[in-house]
């Protein structure tokens, strides 16, 4: 192309975000600037391994990295935490402030009390990994640990007791081999957007196969627009009342595959129920009213729970029963609640039922799986520290430590923890301030200095979470940082990416490892961070670990670097989740305690008699719907009457690229609400309008469509916090409006779980 | 060189994802409100609220990415009153930066709104269908950037034979106005009865207030 010709270079990249997809780039620099951004344009894009194409954030790079909002020197807080007030230090004096603290803090309450928050806005660099603090504090005497993400903590622990395994889905190009498919929940049209992962091979075997696809969704998704032969509306929160409706139909008139519940399942009637439970505890007995609540959860029960017509859960039913194989899947939506790991093992239910599990053209109701290559990470070593809380529940561990145990909030490795995090290490990450839920607790916990006692930032941009810093680092971006970058996990591709770095580091940003060693240094550990090498030399280490992986790959990395990026199609057919126990229960059993699937969880029923829940939650050992603190009571007229969800929306990945002005213009940030409620409050397509509940209340304009149901108000989550005046959002952030009430198995984050009221917004004159 | 580039677009597989839309902005260093590149949602359908709290529905929605679409009979070029905009032997259509007074008679009589004023500039611009590369065999931007390659570039003549060029998807303007080089894959909801009533549900998006 000619046009290459007036650059002065072109370089490969990435975008290293959490979005599922790990998007190659090409930089066009001149002049020390990137000027243009294109796609993969390697192979041949007729067969596989496709052209990854990166999707609108990762073409629109150069205005997020030349943003305003760069940081560009070393801050250091002046006014009181959370102000936002800095002043310009030099990096010594930020990294001795670092290393004085962190001294002093381990020396005076132990390791435990460091943490290295929750974090994904840099993913997919292997030298540029958040790995880095978690090795220097290994290195240091070990840090809290944390389990659970704030993306899957909820379905994670209902594949855990149902399956015992992780990663059980069919790959989604194995639609081409069924004859339904049905996806709750689950939109790859706008969360895995690349142009060679999930979403493009979606496309593919729609193509090909003509399958029926059906989307359960209380919004009419763009994969419902793009791929949907029936969208079906479902109130929040419902989807196990639905799988009810669902199951006494399959149940009552004969559709489900008894072999198989026999064999390879755990609990479905009495015949397979652990002998030391008392009778009538079996699923089959809770569908059918034989169980202690006596009520059949027929279509007609579930019906006015879940907003879908009794006679179109049947149809549905039967549709189900009868299609074989049928592709039953779901995204990370309906986990994402009050009781999401009950949603989560109530839809893998579907499968269990009609004997889908474990077959070409079936799925195990988890996500659809992935593929990729085992390459590795930088060695991070052992942890001393055994402790470890669900990510989820951090400012608990700040605020009561002591009211955070085994039995109430999921600690692991202690009964109750001792220590309160005094150190937080934030690495890329907003979960600080704007992804962790209640952004007014949040803040008033952080606001309280002698409570957590040092919080360092290091971050590209001027985020919520940074603004509440003591010490902020400017950190070099994928621009300015060579690095090695593989596939993610909703690609069915292998990939590797030799990034390279295009420009030089904006301001004074340096990398995280230049700064996780000049902290090692000074903390008198130098040798053993480093291993004696630099950022780029541990780049062309890493690459000699991958060879061992794929000795196919260039002696030479340089050769390497020439290339530029090397993909791998995925092998042969495409991967059946669970193939080996469908095919062999006996020899291949699973992970559980009875190697079966745990339809009835005897682990489940012991921990609901000796886990300690707030009124209103409850662990069951069977996947049953019961309501939550999120449900609407129609006995009472309620002040927040609306369900509000927070979709992931294409003008971000979580909160990363917000401030990019192209994204915004492309697709703003708006709260989508039916014609219906709207009508009723008098609010206009684009009004401004404010949305509020006790947490707290945000301002952000309206999008009046019939693609949201009546009752649901769907409020795109990620967007960048900006309190206003008595502390209302600005900006449509969501977690203004969402609770730091965990859910009771994972003690994971219920932010799809929200009640609200919106109005049109009156500026007072 | 193509005789008369067109686009063509599956709006079958659209996801509205608007990468071309930004892939455009990147090639063409665009400012915000300068739209070479737009992504219309379409979409409609009503609510039925049945007593038990259920409820029946018909709502669908598609999108439609929509440049410029270089017409046979661009009626841009004949409203110019300054000849700054014109057509080039390949059909495309361009201004001519020397020429334009920025009057935004194009704009006003395009039924696409493909013209777009440049406030800074003072001038309108337009896609040029990236005709550098279309010179060099490549592809222009927003195509080859397509996620889901549902836009797609190529001779009319062929796209229109093998796809039809008639008769327009709601809410696209009839082609006998201009006679656009640009075909279209029909998508499914476009057929439904209640299609007719539906809107443009994105306004904000595809112009500034
Ligand atoms: S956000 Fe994800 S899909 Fe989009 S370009 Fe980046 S890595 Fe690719």
């Amino acid at each position: 192309m000619n046009t290459i010709r007036t650059y002065d270079k072109v370089v490969w990249s990435t975008c290293n975000v959490n979005c599922g997809s790990r998007c190659p780039v090409r930089l066009f620099v001149k002049a020390g600037r990137v000027v243009r951004i294109e796609s993969d344009n390697t192979g041949d894009d007729a067969s596989r391994p496709h052209e990854i194409r990166a999707c609108l954030r990762g073409r629109g790079l150069r205005r997020w990295v030349y943003s305003k909002d760069r940081l560009q020197h070393p801050l250091k807080r002046i006014g009181k935490r959370g102000e936002g007030r800095f002043e310009r230090i030099s990096w010594d004096q930020a990294l001795d402030t670092i290393a004085t603290e962190l001294e002093r803090i381990l020396k005076q309450y132990g390791n435990e009390a460091v943490f290295r928050i929750y974090g994904t806005g840099n993913l997919g660099g292997v030298v540029s990994s958040r790995d880095q603090v978690d090795r220097l504090m290994h290195i240091l005497g070990g840090r809290l640990n944390l389990h659970n993400s704030y993306s899957t903590a909820q379905i994670y622990h209902a594949m855990h007791y149902t399956y015992g395994e992780k990663e059980t889905g069919n790959n989604i190009s194995d639609l081409v081999n069924s004859k339904l498919a049905v996806f709750f929940g689950n939109n790859p049209a706008e969360t895995r957007m690349c142009g060679g992962g999930t979403v493009r091979d979606l496309v593919l075997a729609k193509q090909q196969s003509g399958v029926r696809i059906i989307v359960i969704d209380p919004r009419h998704t763009d994969t419902a627009a793009g791929f949907a032969d029936e969208w079906i509306p479902i109130r929040p929160g419902t989807d196990a009342a639905l799988v009810g409706g669902l199951a006494h139909v399959l149940i009552t008139e004969g559709l489900v595959d008894q072999g198989f519940l026999d064999s390879h399942c755990l609990g479905y009637d009495q015949a397979t129920m652990p002998r030391d439970i008392p009778p009538g505890n079996s699923y089959k007995a809770y569908i059918l009213g034989e169980g202690p609540d006596r009520i059949p959860k027929t279509p007609e029960w579930a019906a006015p729970i879940t907003g879908i017509p009794a006679r179109r859960i049947t149809r549905l039913a039967r549709e189900i029963g009868t299609a074989r194989p049928a592709y039953i899947t779901q995204g990370w939506g309906p986990q994402r609640h009050a009781a999401g790991e009950q949603s989560a093992r109530a839809i893998c239910m579907l499968p269990i039922l009609t004997g889908n599990v474990g077959m070409p053209g079936g799925n195990s109701g988890d996500r659809e799986g992935p593929f990729g290559i085992p390459f590795p990470g930088i060695p991070v070593g052992d942890n001393p520290v055994k402790t470890s809380i669900p990510c989820f529940m951090w400012t608990r561990a700040i605020d009561a430590p002591h009211n955070l145990t085994a039995l109430n909030g999921g600690l692991r490795g202690r009964e109750r923890l001792t220590t309160p995090i005094k150190f937080i290490w934030n690495f890329a990450s907003n979960t600080l301030i704007n992804q962790h839920s209640d952004i007014n607790r949040t803040k008033e916990i952080l606001r309280n200095e002698k409570k957590c006692e040092m919080i360092v930032v290091i971050d590209n941009m001027m985020t919520a979470s940074a603004r509440f810093a003591d010490i902020l680092l400017p950190a070099t971006s994928s621009f300015e940082e060579s690095d090695l970058c593989y596939q993610s996990y909703g690609m069915e591709l292998g990939t590797l990416i030799m990034r390279q770095k295009a420009i030089e580091p904006l301001g004074e940003s340096r990398t995280l490892f230049d700064i996780c060693a000049q902290v090692a240094k000074r903390m008198g550990v130098a040798e053993n961070f480093t291993e004696g090498r630099n950022h780029d030399q541990w780049v062309e280490y890493m690459y000699h670990q991958c060879r061992k992986v794929k000795p196919e790959l260039p002696e030479n990395y340089r050769d390497a670097v020439e290339t530029g990026i090397f993909k791998w199609a995925r092998p042969g057919e495409p991967r059946v989740g669970l193939k080996e126990f469908r095919n062999d229960p006996v020899s291949n059993p699973l992970n559980t305690p009875s190697g079966k699937i745990e339809i009835f969880s005897p682990r489940l029923w012991d921990m609901a008699q000796t886990w300690e829940l707030p009124k209103g939650d409850v662990i069951t050992a069977l996947p049953e719907y019961h309501p939550t603190w999120g449900n609407l009571d129609p006995e009472r007229s309620p002040m927040y009457p609306l369900q509000c969800i927070g979709h992931h929306y294409k003008q971000r990945t979580h909160s990363t690229y917000d401030n990019n002005p192209w994204l915004e213009e492309a697709a703003p940030q708006m709260v989508w609400m039916n014609p219906l409620d709207a009508r009723q409050r008098d609010i206009h397509h684009r009004d401004t309008v404010r949305i509020f509940n006790t947490f707290g209340q945000t301002m952000v304009r309206a999008k009046v469509t019939p693609r949201i149901m009546p009752g649901v108000l769907s409020l795109p989550q990620g967007a960048w916090h900006r309190e206003v005046a008595g502390g209302v959002d600005a900006n449509g952030s969501i977690n203004v409006l969402t609770s730091q009430r965990p859910s009771p198995i994972a003690k994971g984050n219920p932010q799809h779980t929200n009640l609200v009221q919106v109005e049109k917004f009156q500026e007072k004159s | 060189m193509l005789k008369r580039p067109a686009f063509y677009l599956d709006t079958q597989i659209c996801t509205g994802c608007k990468t071309c839309i930004i892939a455009c902005k990147d090639k063409h260093d665009l400012p915000a409100g300068v739209r070479w590149r737009r992504v219309v949602e379409f979409t409609g359908g009503d609510w039925d609220c049945l007593p038990d709290g259920t409820f029946n529905q018909n709502v669908f929605a598609y999108y439609i990415s929509v440049s410029c679409n270089h017409c046979q009979d661009p009626v841009c070029v004949k409203a110019c009153p300054s000849k700054a905009m014109h057509q080039d032997d390949h059909g495309i259509v361009t201004v001519d930066p020397e020429k334009c007074v920025g009057c935004r008679y194009c704009e006003w009589v395009c039924p696409y709104s493909a013209p777009q004023f440049d406030k800074k500039l003072g001038r309108m611009t337009k896609c040029d269908f990236c005709r550098e590369d279309l010179q060099q065999g490549a592809p222009p931007a927003c195509v080859a950037g397509c996620p889901t390659r549902a836009l797609q570039f190529g001779e009319y003549d062929q796209l229109a034979a093998e796809y039809g060029s008639d008769p327009p998807m709601i809410p696209m303007p009839p082609t006998a106005l201009t006679k656009p080089s640009f075909v279209l894959e029909t998508h499914r909801d476009a057929q439904l009865e209640h299609a007719r009533k539906g809107t443009i549900g994105n306004p904000e998006e595809v112009k500034d207030a």
